[in-house]
């Protein structure tokens, strides 16, 4: 087996961020590595370095013992290498034919005929198609892109990929889009191409998809590659890589609080299009801390309790009474409160100052018959600014020119103008330095004291054992496991989550 | 996205500090607040002391008054801006307006309270089909009001078969048109309180209600946030499709109201008013977003927005310059408040959304 691809110290920074710390990684011809990493892991920046879209990196690249520089898209594909990335839509462009999408690359760089008449194009693209076996009709290559299922999309960008016969096939989540069938017909697809030389490096948090078709797995974590294996893969190992080794403490063996009065039910929920349905029960007083990877569902459970964007199916009782929220206005009306995961697109507008934000959700309460009372806005934005310890020289100052634990203080803080019944917190410690995020952790903890069900989602374990007093553990939709975090331990959770299959 | 923050951070504090150290950015930063007022201004200053003409109270208030239908229209506009729409269908309302009124006096021979009712329930159905096209039906704010415009303005041409109303018109089955337009319509552009014209205090009487709503009431805010970010105006618990839906439907109101007092000023059914007003009142709107630097739609820059303009068009034509200098006018007052707006203005968020797309 040769090594196609050696990568030996490369480091990346972005500003002050320091983002690959010297990875070595070897891609060898006719295996497939599997790729594992959490979020911020730095997997996006090697297949950007690889694909040529970050060229700011240091650090060597060779191929076949040749040192190379990959400065730019076009010199990533003219040295062999192929990338799908995970953003599917973002390569195909509407408006064309299939059959134009399908040798794009190739109408870029002007081989193919600018004039050629789509109908000219079809037998060239069919060749195409044919690498991946795809049986697909003159009239469907002719058709506009635009209307082609996801699926579909997916394994355009893939015979797209394979046009240039590469050397190595980068695949981002390749799956996150396809079914069961269209899965197991690209691993067919996979498996031929390893057959035929083709290295690949293969990134998904599946863990049952690397133990299916990959041969060797690296780990990757903040930056340095800390692990490799072969199969069969010791999962439980690779996740304790993955997530770090236990660190921070755990509040659960001092001050664990338990719920009795169960505040909000969910029957019969379905997360993701290929989930089992499961039933949950969220308690007041308590912290619930519901842990995944990404992709596991867990902004499609915050967005749904909220009625952000609802179920696929499932009903939900609050209370005793049916709770079917189709608004945030409505989950809100009934004191069900959300911070969004992405707090600059769902939280912040921009030129707001701190009181103008703080204020926002419950407007009412500092205005008369419509009308803004200044004083009574400066006066909440002054008492969150105060309760909730946000750094700031004023209430008056933009939301914008604060840190992003300060920030994350004040769009949790707003909402607790009103006494929530339950408070779903996604990923509210993304971004946020350690001080800041000990801080919040015991402000989450204090909403619960006061009553309310605090639901707080997270893909980083030791965020959860911080936070919760209970862990509710979602792997691809699926609710796997639920516990008192005093009953079960981290070598248990983490078994649960590598149940592979 | 905490670098990015962080950034936005050291960039505010980086600001703050070397406004002092160089004169230049002071001058910059006092350039988008206070450019725009300086050249009204300095412009006002110019014609009242060159043109007698221009001194003459009448002619002030006269400028005022030409300039209030404009300047109605556009604080509709500014509303629709603010919900980061815009509406594109205002001239045409008010070509339906001017129709609607005459055809209520002259074909009908109804009163002119009458016309005014009729005209603003057909401000409010055109805001209605706006919000049902942008809310219901999801289609994008300009191109619905702008398939809005084309129906409104040939709709309105088949009750009359085209054709101006004026009192004396010959009707389909040969006879005379039995009204004409009411001496207590006529008095909406041509009465006045002391020297104030009505069209000057309905225009001042608006600009502050906007301003108020806007900036005072929480129905404001809302709108505001909306325009800014709507998904988190949703996820905050805004009803982002009602106030869209309210939006539209106050800037059909204030076309209509604009359509009254154009109505009013030509005492007949001009088949074609209303038809460059369009323009006009989204340029005001657009040129008040950047009156003292604070770079979102807002009441006050609109009505300043449209006096600038007013002082240009009546100084030119006082100096006797010709009709088309108008729009050379008008052209050289957008680009200069864009100017302030998108290139000396160091505030990265823009309110003006909508425009570009």
């Amino acid at each position: 087996m040769t090594t196609v691809i050696h990568m030996n110290d490369v480091t990346m920074s972005f500003g002050s961020n320091q983002v690959l710390r010297g990875v070595e990684l070897d891609l060898h011809s006719g295996e497939v590595t599997g790729l594992l990493g959490a979020n911020g892991a730095g997997k996006t920046t090697l297949i950007k370095i690889l694909s040529g879209a970050n060229s700011n990196y240091s650090g060597t690249v060779a191929i076949d013992g040749a040192a190379v520089t990959i400065d730019s898209p076009s010199t990533s594909r003219a040295l062999g290498i192929e990338a799908v990335h995970q953003r599917i839509s973002d390569g195909i462009v509407p408006g064309l034919s299939v059959a134009e999408n399908l040798l794009f690359e190739g109408i870029v760089v002007s081989e193919v005929p600018r004039f050629a008449s789509s109908r000219s194009l079809v037998p060239r693209a069919r060749e195409v198609a044919a690498v991946l076996d795809l049986d697909w009709s003159d009239a469907f290559l002719r058709s506009d892109a635009h209307g082609l299922p996801i699926a579909d999309r997916q394994l355009l960008l893939l015979a797209r990929a394979l046009v240039r016969k590469p050397r190595l096939l980068v695949l981002d989540e390749p799956t996150s889009a396809l079914s069961e069938v269209e899965a197991v017909r690209l691993f067919g697809v996979i498996e031929r191409l390893r057959d035929s030389g083709v290295a690949i490096l293969y990134v998904s948090h599946r863990l049952g998809e690397i133990d299916d078709i990959a041969d060797r797995l690296v780990v990757l974590r903040d930056g340095v590659v800390c692990g490799e294996h072969t199969p069969p893969f010791d999962w439980h190992q690779a996740l304790q890589e993955m997530l770090g080794a236990a660190g921070a403490e755990s509040h659960a063996s001092t001050d664990e609080m338990r719920g009795s009065d169960e505040v909000l039910k969910l029957t019969g929920v379905k997360l993701l299009p290929k989930a089992q349905t499961f039933d949950v029960a969220f308690r007041a007083g308590e912290v619930a801390g519901v842990f995944g990877l990404l992709g596991s569902g867990l902004s499609e459970l915050a967005n749904g309790i909220f009625g952000s964007e609802p179920f696929r199916a499932g009903r939900m009782t609050l209370q005793g009474e049916p709770f079917a929220p189709r608004s945030p206005a409505e989950s809100i009306g009934r004191h069900v409160f959300m911070v969004p995961e992405d707090r600059m697109a769902g939280t912040i507008i921009a030129d707001w100052s701190i009181s103008a934000t703080a204020t926002f959700p419950f407007l009412k309460a500092i205005s008369r018959f419509g009308l803004l009372n200044p004083r009574a806005e400066s006066a909440v934005g002054k008492s969150v600014v105060e309760d909730f310890g946000v750094v700031a020289l004023s209430e008056d100052d933009p939301v914008v020119s604060l840190s992003g634990g300060n920030q994350q203080k004040v769009v949790i803080g707003r909402w607790l103008r009103e006494q929530p019944l339950v408070m779903i917190l996604d990923e509210p410690f993304q971004g946020i330095d350690v001080g800041a995020r000990r801080d919040l952790c015991k402000r989450t903890r204090e909403i619960a004291a006061a009553g309310a069900a605090v639901i707080t989602m997270s893909s980083d374990l030791e965020e959860i054992m911080q936070v919760a007093d209970r862990v509710l553990v979602f792997v691809d939709g699926d609710l796997r496991f639920d516990s008192y975090l005093s009953e079960t331990s981290r070598d248990e959770i983490l078994q649960r989550l590598s149940e592979v299959g | 996205m905490v670098r990015i923050v962080s950034d936005q951070k050291t960039q505010s504090i980086d600001a703050k500090e070397s406004a002092a150290a160089t004169p230049r950015r002071d001058i910059r930063d006092l350039l988008v607040r206070y450019g725009f007022i300086a050249v009204t201004v300095v412009f006002f200053v110019f014609f009242f002391a060159t043109e007698s003409s221009f001194r003459l109270s009448t002619t002030l208030f006269s400028m005022l008054k030409f300039t209030a239908v404009v300047a109605i229209v556009g604080l509709g506009v500014t509303v629709t801006m603010a919900v980061g729409g815009l509406d594109l269908s205002v001239g045409a309302t008010v070509g339906m307006s001017v129709t609607i009124a005459a055809m209520t006096m002259v074909i009908y021979a109804k009163t002119g309270w009458v016309a005014i009712i009729v005209v603003i329930l057909g401000g409010v159905l055109v805001g209605a089909l706006n919000a049902a096209l942008i809310v219901l039906l999801k289609i994008p704010d300009l191109l619905a009001t702008l398939a809005t415009m084309f129906l409104v303005q040939g709709l309105k041409l088949v009750p009359v078969d085209g054709q101006s109303v004026s009192s004396g018109l010959i009707l389909r089955d040969g006879s005379v048109a039995p009204g004409r337009f009411t001496p207590g319509f006529l008095i909406i552009d041509r009465g006045a309180v002391g020297p104030v014209p009505y069209p000057v205090i309905i225009f001042a009487l608006l600009t502050i209600g906007t301003w108020f709503f806007l900036s005072h009431t929480k129905w404001g805010r809302v709108m505001y946030a909306i325009g800014s970010n709507p998904e988190a105006a949703r996820l905050a618990g805004a009803r982002v499709r009602l106030y869209k839906a309210s939006a539209y439907m106050i800037a059909g109101v204030f076309a209509s109201i604009g359509g009254l007092i154009l109505a009013s000023r030509i005492g007949q059914g001009d088949i074609s008013a209303g038809n460059s007003l369009l323009l006009d009142a989204v340029a005001v709107s657009l040129v008040g977003t950047s009156v003292l630097g604070v770079n979102r739609p807002n009441a006050f820059g609109t009505a300043l927005g449209a006096i600038l303009m007013g002082i240009l068009i009546t100084g030119t034509t006082i100096k006797g310059s010709a009709y088309y200098a108008q729009d050379v006018v008008k052209g050289v007052v957008l680009l200069i408040a864009l100017v302030f707006s998108f290139t000396l203005s160091r505030t990265k968020q823009r309110h003006v959304r909508a425009v570009p797309m």
